[in-house]
């Protein structure tokens, strides 16, 4: 297929390209996000995550010399090192005015006899032919380079520290709490609808049907506060109990009609012939439909757990927005608007969130798109 | 009790539950109602067999009507009342609908969803099939895929994050760490304070949704691609087509129904958009949108009149792409 006419192996470069600049755009910004939770707060802030790949050269904020001097015959010599770390100087100043004016290890002079000294890995020697107790030590501007630094810290902050730097890992808890029973919860219940709507006969089948098609759309907004009065009056209030009975309602539209149509296409012959020999719908069930199904209810089971991770509203309206009942996607809105600028913060507690989604979403991608290939193409 | 014990006591009681209730409900049936036996044995039979579907329904049925069905009418009621104080509602007739409309502020959300109804499915489906496209023509398009699909498991906040990173500004001098910014200081622009300026910050919303719905589109569109008959493009080639009457004549064309449901399902996630734009800018600055407008009504301003007022223009929009789907659904059972 590849040679014949209108198929342009000459292209084939272009498509290459193209396709790598599209990954490229689409993955940059998460990559970003993934880049700057290693990074220290005040290197997100002074430069842009993509600068922190290399090693980058940068005006640094000035440091004051201090240390013990020694006295070595007429003259007083205070030495040490300005920075630590793996880091090389290429100019430094004395003033505010000339902070690059000169080379790495330069020799000084700074009046009344006093030379200094900054060598390229920043070590300093300051001599004077007096004491320097008492007088005020110079100042030393920089402009260094130094290479990546990563750090761990930021995950540690945030999922270990409470409430008092984020709540993430309590909201983490609160999460798991929310979407694996809501998750659970409705694959049985849609499974032996969906079975009755795939093999029993009775009048009303098709009606059903299309119901459960018309509810696959309704906008889940309008349930907010019909279901609000009603756990209120039953005595549910806001509760995880509430989060999951409004997941399950809202997800059983699609759990039902993915799990009808794949139980609709499973052979006729196996389901008559158990008939045949004696078996129970019930059994045919158990036995035969729930286990060939499988595919169906991974695919319906992946979207649910996303979905029900990912959510924010339901959550916020059925379980509340108190520090304790916070899910991740509350948490992270809060943050925003309370920390927008301490992006170690927010970047760290925002990867935590998209984490467990990503890894779910690599491991079962297969399920994933065989779901949305059934949910919405016929 | 920690709610994770709760959690899973739950899970238990409710798996257990069900799976008891759909046995115990057949055996009921089986053996105490209609047994398969004696005198009445056919009857019997029938009998049950007319019960059961209702049976395996039933807790479904109960659910989707009270959690989606039940509030439809709910909130139809609820839109033309309003809360009298001291507990209570009485009957306002079109009021809560005149008073919505005559904000300022619910104008502009529709003005906006208009605005991303148009933008972010043309968009979402447009990038969606070229990636389809070239990503079907080479050997490690499926990791290609997987790659541009990835935004689809990342919630909306956690995308706002990503993306509000991209748009940040700093002041003037200093170095940016928004990439946007970043690209536009180097081409001698001021930094902006992108989302801020209207009606540019509407549109940086939106490209966080189309980031996320493009690898959608693109898993759809490639299925169908895929599904196109090899023997109409080789017919188109013989008579000489060229690759861009190929797409657009042949397979486009092919894949139009495709096209169409990829379409509504991005327009139904755009007419509840509602995290983006809460987290965001939450509707400041001229960005507000229908469902962040009916949350600001229901649970800022607890006016419930007008919220559901909106919740109903909401429902209103859906609609058509119900009555299409359910047409569609009715099609398919013949």
């Amino acid at each position: 297929m590849d040679n014949i006419a209108g198929k342009k192996s000459s292209l084939t470069w272009a498509v290459h390209i193209s396709v790598v600049v599209l990954v490229a755009l689409w993955l940059f910004p998460t990559v970003g996000l993934f880049v700057s939770s290693f990074r220290t707060g005040d290197q997100i802030s002074s430069s842009g995550w993509w600068q922190s790949l290399s090693t980058q050269e940068s005006q640094l904020s000035p440091i004051r010399i201090e240390g013990d001097e020694t006295a070595t015959g007429d003259a007083f010599v205070i030495e040490g090192t300005l920075i630590s770390g793996d880091t090389t100087v290429s100019a430094w100043g004395t003033s505010s005015r000339e902070p690059n004016a000169y080379e790495p290890g330069e020799t000084v002079d700074l009046g009344d006899g006093q030379t200094l000294t900054v060598n390229d890995d920043s070590t300093y020697v300051l001599t004077g032919p007096e004491t320097f107790e008492g007088t005020r030590l110079p100042r030393v501007f920089m402009t260094a380079s130094s290479p990546p630094v990563w750090t761990v810290e930021n995950y540690g902050t945030v999922l270990f520290t409470g409430t008092a730097a984020a709540g993430i890992g309590q909201a983490f808890l609160n999460t798991l709490t929310v979407s694996i029973p809501a998750t659970i919860i409705p694959i049985l219940i849609a499974a032996f609808a969906a079975y009755a709507l795939a093999w029993m006969e009775f009048p009303g089948r098709a009606l059903l049907v299309a119901t459960v098609v018309g509810l696959l759309v309704v906008p889940l907004q309008l349930a907010l506060i019909p279901l609000l009065q009603i756990h209120n009056t039953i005595g549910i209030g806001k509760g995880y109990l509430g989060v999951w009975l409004a997941h399950t309602g809202f997800g059983l539209p699609l759990a039902i009609y993915l799990l009808r149509n794949y139980m609709v296409g499973l052979p006729r012959d196996i389901i008559e012939n158990a008939k045949v020999d004696g078996a129970s719908d019930f059994q045919i069930f158990v036995k035969i439909i729930l286990p060939l199904s499988f595919p169906a209810l991974a695919s319906f089971a992946i979207f649910q757990f996303l979905w029900t991770w990912n959510d924010l509203l339901v959550a916020l309206v059925f379980l509340g927005a108190d520090d304790d009942s916070l899910v991740l996607t509350g948490r992270l809105v809060n943050l925003l608007g309370s920390r927008g600028g301490d992006w170690e913060i927010l970047a760290t507690s925002a990867f935590v969130s998209i984490a467990v989604p990503l890894v779910v979403f690599f491991s079962m991608q297969r399920y994933l798109v065989r779901g949305l290939l059934a949910g919405s193409v016929k | 009790m920690h709610p994770a014990i709760l959690g899973l006591i739950t899970i238990v009681i409710g798996v257990g539950g069900c799976i008891g209730y759909f046995w115990f409900s057949n055996v009921i049936l089986d053996r105490v109602f209609f047994p398969p036996s004696g005198p009445n044995a056919g009857r019997n039979i029938n009998r049950a067999n007319a019960i059961r579907p209702w049976l395996f329904m039933g807790p479904a049925i109960l659910a989707l009507g009270l959690y989606l069905a039940y509030p439809v009418v709910a909130t139809f009621l609820l839109s033309f009342q309003t809360r009298v104080p001291g507990g209570g509602s009485e009957f306002v007739g079109l009021d809560n609908y005149v008073q919505m409309i005559g904000e300022a502020k619910f104008r502009e959300a529709i003005f906006n969803n208009m605005l991303w109804l148009i933008i972010v499915p043309a968009a979402s489906t447009a990038f969606g099939l070229l990636a389809a496209q070239l990503t079907d023509r080479i050997s490690w398009g499926s990791f290609a895929k997987s790659l541009i699909f990835m935004p689809m498991a990342i919630s909306f906040v956690g995308a706002s994050v990503i993306w509000k990173l991209i748009y940040d500004a700093r002041p003037a001098g200093s170095d940016q760490i928004g990439v946007l910014n970043a690209i536009w200081v180097a081409f001698g622009g001021e930094p902006q304070q992108w989302l801020t300026i209207s009606p540019w910050n509407s549109l940086l919303l939106m490209v966080v949704l189309i980031w996320i719905q493009t690898g959608f589109a693109m898993v759809i569109l490639s299925a169908a691609l895929r599904g196109i008959p090899e023997e109409t493009v080789e017919a188109a080639i013989v008579d000489g087509a060229s690759p861009w009457q190929i797409f657009f004549r042949i397979k486009v064309p092919q894949i139009m129904p495709t096209i169409v449901v990829v379409w509504t399902t991005i327009t139904l996630v755009v007419l509840k958009v509602f995290d983006i734009v809460l987290a965001m800018t939450n509707g400041q600055w001229e960005t507000q949108v229908l469902a962040n407008y009916m949350y600001d009504k229901l649970f800022r301003a607890f006016d419930w009149g007008v919220g559901s007022a909106a919740a109903m223009t909401i429902m209103l929009l859906v609609s058509p792409i119900l009555v299409w789907n359910v047409i569609n659904a009715r099609k398919e059972m013949r």
